[in-house]
């Protein structure tokens, strides 16, 4: 009884804090663009802007939640949710603390991986069901891009995963003890930076929304708090990423001196600048580069990674 | 490879760097004072209207924002009977200025004339003048010893200046 009422609060909890981070990027995000090109960014709603948010989230409330008449309803209702859904849900795997987790799957980060592949779908869909020839090609576009990064992701984590010999993820960050996953496995870090950047959909990799080329892409038709949903999704993916990075590579919370959750927070929340850095400074590749880098460079050298990983894991653990 | 990490860098030195943003309503900008405003009718050092109603502003006007009514007072001097300008229309090119002879209408570094109403926009002849002679304190065309005509040499009018020594460089 009493394990159950603790249960339910971390994951209410977890659901709070995942969602309220989120929503708070989008401030976080502006605030930092701003500053990197010498303006300030929203600042006149509470102290230091900080309520921008709430304003906006009102405002997209009250906006009139419209749904073409020429789109397939059901599916463009559903693909919001989606991109949502699948986001939380891998943030069920996730060992915040020793002891915070909502579920210790032995097959942990496979899960995670496969949830955030499910998140292509919203994508494909939003695009799909709108009916619109911008919303399709960004749809096609991600498809594509999830295909060709997807591959070389879940490889550029196998290093880990044979150096930490297991799949769940508190054994991960608790092989990283003595040394961060980043230092043996520096490849495969940078690898799993490049897909996760475009595994979410950002810049320079926003193919998919590209709104120099396709007005929003896959989300041109949405509005209202659908078009929130995509928004804040996204957010929550840069989260998730970070924290991945983080537990995978950085050893999650361990760190001297501070409480777990404190180091775990400060390792995200610099991963998270470090995405909207990304988007500052860089262009965004053409559609036929982001391709072949992804097929004929990432995938060769996650392979070779792999490969090489795997033999000295073999010679040495004899 | 190289460079996109020299940008990153370059970009994070921005935090850094000072913003560029003035928060108008709390800081106001600098102007020149040639910057071109709001617009107004300047009086000469005694007081009176310098406009002389010629319609010149009016013509030169390229988006036809200013209209007005010449009349003349029991000296037979010109001056306008009304003098409008319609600010939702007027692009503040300055043409008008270029165009007055008499230095009567001129733009100031003052562009805080928003509206609710587009009807208030539309500014008539006492909204415009102002008492003092603006951009030149000490400048008044009917001062100046003008032009001879009939049966009067240069200067001999009434209120008029003798006319100046052109080979004198003092003023």
């Amino acid at each position: 009884m009493n394990e159950a009422i603790i249960h339910v609060i971390t994951v209410l909890g977890v659901l709070f804090v995942v969602l309220n981070i989120a929503a708070g990027l989008i401030w976080v995000e502006r605030r930092l663009l701003a500053l990197w090109q010498d303006r300030y960014g929203p600042n006149r709603v509470g102290p230091f802007g900080l309520l921008q948010v709430a304003a906006d989230t009102v405002k997209l409330f009250f906006k009139e939640d419209w749904i073409p008449p020429f789109a397939d309803k059901a599916v463009f209702v559903l693909a919001p949710a989606i991109v949502m859904l699948t986001a939380l849900m891998s943030f069920t795997m996730i060992p915040v603390a020793p002891g915070i987790q909502i579920s210790d799957l032995n097959i942990g980060l496979l899960f995670v991986l496969g949830m955030s592949s499910l998140g292509v779908y919203s994508v494909v869909l939003g695009g799909w069901a709108s009916d619109n020839k911008y919303a399709l090609l960004g749809g096609l576009r991600a498809a594509a891009q999830m295909l060709s990064y997807e591959v070389f992701m879940g490889l550029s984590l196998m290093g880990v995963v044979l150096l930490a010999g297991s799949f769940r993820l508190s054994a991960i960050v608790d092989a990283q003890r003595h040394m961060w996953f980043v230092v043996p496995q520096f490849l495969g870090f940078v690898l799993f930076m490049i897909a996760g950047v475009a595994e979410t959909r950002r810049l320079p990799f926003d193919i998919p929304e590209a709104e120099s080329e396709l007005v929003a892409g896959f989300h041109s038709e949405y509005s209202g708090m659908k078009f929130g949903m995509f928004f804040v999704g996204e957010y929550v993916g840069v989260v998730l990423i970070s924290v991945l990075i983080t537990v995978l590579f950085f050893g999650g919370w361990l760190g001297p001196g501070l409480v777990p959750i404190a180091w775990f927070l400060i390792k995200v929340f610099a991963f998270i600048g470090l995405f909207i850095l990304l988007r500052a400074s860089l262009p965004r590749p053409r559609f036929d580069q982001l391709m072949s880098w992804g097929w004929k460079l990432m995938l060769p050298l996650a392979l070779c990674n792999l490969v090489v990983t795997g033999a000295i894991v073999m010679a040495t653990r004899r | 490879m190289f460079s996109i990490l020299r940008t990153l860098w370059n970009i994070l030195l921005h935090s850094f760097r000072p913003r560029v943003t003035i928060q108008y309503p709390d800081e106001k900008p600098y102007l020149a004072p040639r910057y071109r405003g709001r617009i107004i009718l300047s009086r000469d050092p005694d007081g009176g209207e310098r406009c002389v109603a010629c319609y010149l502003c009016a013509v030169a006007c390229p988006v036809d924002c200013i209209s007005l009514q010449a009349t003349e007072d029991e000296h037979g001097r010109r001056y306008p009977d009304f003098f409008r300008i319609n600010f939702s229309r007027c692009i503040f090119c300055g043409y008008c200025e270029e165009a007055c002879p008499t230095y009567a209408i001129q733009l100031t570094p003052d562009f805080e004339i928003c509206e609710y109403d587009r009807q208030n926009l539309v500014y008539e002849k006492e909204d415009l003048l102002i008492s003092g002679p603006g951009k030149y304190p000490d400048y008044s065309f009917w001062r100046v010893a003008g032009v001879q005509i009939g049966g009067k040499a240069k200067g001999e009018s009434e209120r008029e200046d003798a006319p100046a020594d052109v080979r004198n460089l003092l003023p």
